[in-house]
């Protein structure tokens, strides 16, 4: 009786909805547990900020708990002026953090533990430094590859170093939150599954030896609720420090 | 006087002692007049001073305060970080010097010379989040 431990990031279809070309379209596993963290945002943030009393509710507290660490977040590492880019920040940290914690709960998908979505919002991110950076300061945007005070003979090379640099960002930036995401729940299911197969190769001792692997899964899930947070600010926090690259004016 | 009597206060009882002598012998009453003005004046100083700390505290130092020491959450995040840039950089070097010897059909060197360089851009990046390389800004 095996388990098999990467069973639970199957990507099902759950009814289809056109067909482009010859690629079917469908409403899938994935796509529902999305639209899933989008509801519970939307009804956290609506309810909590709903009455709007000075003196704030638990939902209302922790709705501008949740805004005001973003905000924070987005002043300490790009600056005031960096607070236009607050609704991206903030919708980015949510969405993330929501879908991890969903994904904590058995029996639900982890839409983040698939490369192609972290890789998406990635790649958003990237685009918008890109096209801000150069909308703001046109060519000069260009200038973040050309280090100040370096001999001319190796700027060259340089150059090319700073560019792949640039470019390696949004994978570093994809690969963590799908990594850790994809690690941690592939070891909580390894160790469920000890259980299970103790428990049938052993008979009652097999099971009474299952209380080891069980209590490892106790304290993997207090790590990964931890992961879920931490990964969601680090996605967040190095947005930010992207985005203030192309924020910052180069006089 | 106020203030001073009540750092004072806090150090001996000898001192106490003599100091409630002293104001018990005439001088009292001038200062019981003195005492609202100045106890308000060292209130709204106390008062000028915490608006002060209050605003250097929530106010973002944007200067002093790098994208990086806020970035350091915990040691494993940054552990992991570290690992993921520098693979990132030595992927995408390989990536593009595939791509250029497949275009260019310069099979290996493309290869060649852009994994050393995306493996000296891992490192970079690497130093950069670890703090030990300024981050390249535009306004610097």
């Amino acid at each position: 009786m095996a388990v098999d431990p990467i069973e639970q990031f199957q990507i099902h279809n759950l009814f289809p909805i056109a067909t482009i070309g010859h690629t079917d379209i469908a409403f899938t596993n994935s796509a529902a547990f999305m639209l899933a963290a989008v509801a519970v945002i939307t009804a956290f943030l609506v309810i909590g900020t709903a009455k709007r009393a000075l003196v704030p509710s638990r939902l209302q507290s922790a709705a501008e708990i949740a805004y005001e660490f973003v905000a924070t977040t987005v002043r300490s590492t790009a600056g005031s002026e960096g607070m236009r880019f607050f609704p991206f920040v903030f919708t980015l940290f949510m969405f993330i953090l929501t879908v991890n914690f969903i994904g904590l709960i058995p029996y639900t998908f982890t839409v983040t533990s698939h490369i192609i979505v972290t890789a998406a919002l990635a790649v958003t991110v990237f685009l918008t430094v890109l096209l801000y950076g150069l909308y703001r300061h046109g060519l000069h945007f260009f200038n973040l590859f050309v280090p100040k005070g370096v001999p001319i003979y190796i700027l060259p090379l340089i150059v090319f170093i700073e560019i792949l640099s640039f470019i390696s960002r949004p994978i570093s930036h994809s690969v963590r939150l799908f990594a850790n995401m994809l690690a941690g729940h592939i070891t909580l299911q390894v160790f469920a599954s000890f259980i299970i197969l103790m428990g049938g190769a052993m008979g009652a001792i097999g099971w009474a030896g299952g209380v080891l692997p069980f209590a490892m899964i106790v304290i993997l899930i207090a790590l990964e609720t931890l992961v879920a947070f931490l990964q969601a600010y680090v996605f967040a926090i190095l947005t930010c420090i992207y985005l203030n690259d192309a924020i910052h004016p180069g006089h | 006087m106020v203030r001073a009597a009540f750092r004072a206060a806090g150090k001996s009882e000898a001192f106490e002692f003599t100091r409630v002598e002293s104001m018990a012998d005439g001088t009292r009453g001038k200062e019981d007049r003195n005492e609202p003005p100045d106890d308000e004046a060292a209130l709204s100083a106390r008062l000028q001073r915490l608006g002060e700390r209050l605003d250097s505290a929530s106010r973002p130092s944007e200067n002093v305060t790098g994208p990086r020491s806020a970035a350091d959450a915990s040691a494993y995040a940054r552990g992991f970080r570290m690992s993921t840039e520098l693979v990132a950089g030595v992927v995408v070097g390989a990536l593009i010097g595939w791509l250029l010897d497949r275009w260019l059909g310069i099979s290996p060197w493309g290869l060649i010379v852009f994994l050393l360089l995306g493996f000296a851009a891992g490192v970079l990046n690497v130093m950069r989040a670890a703090g030990v390389v300024r981050e390249n800004r535009l306004n610097d």
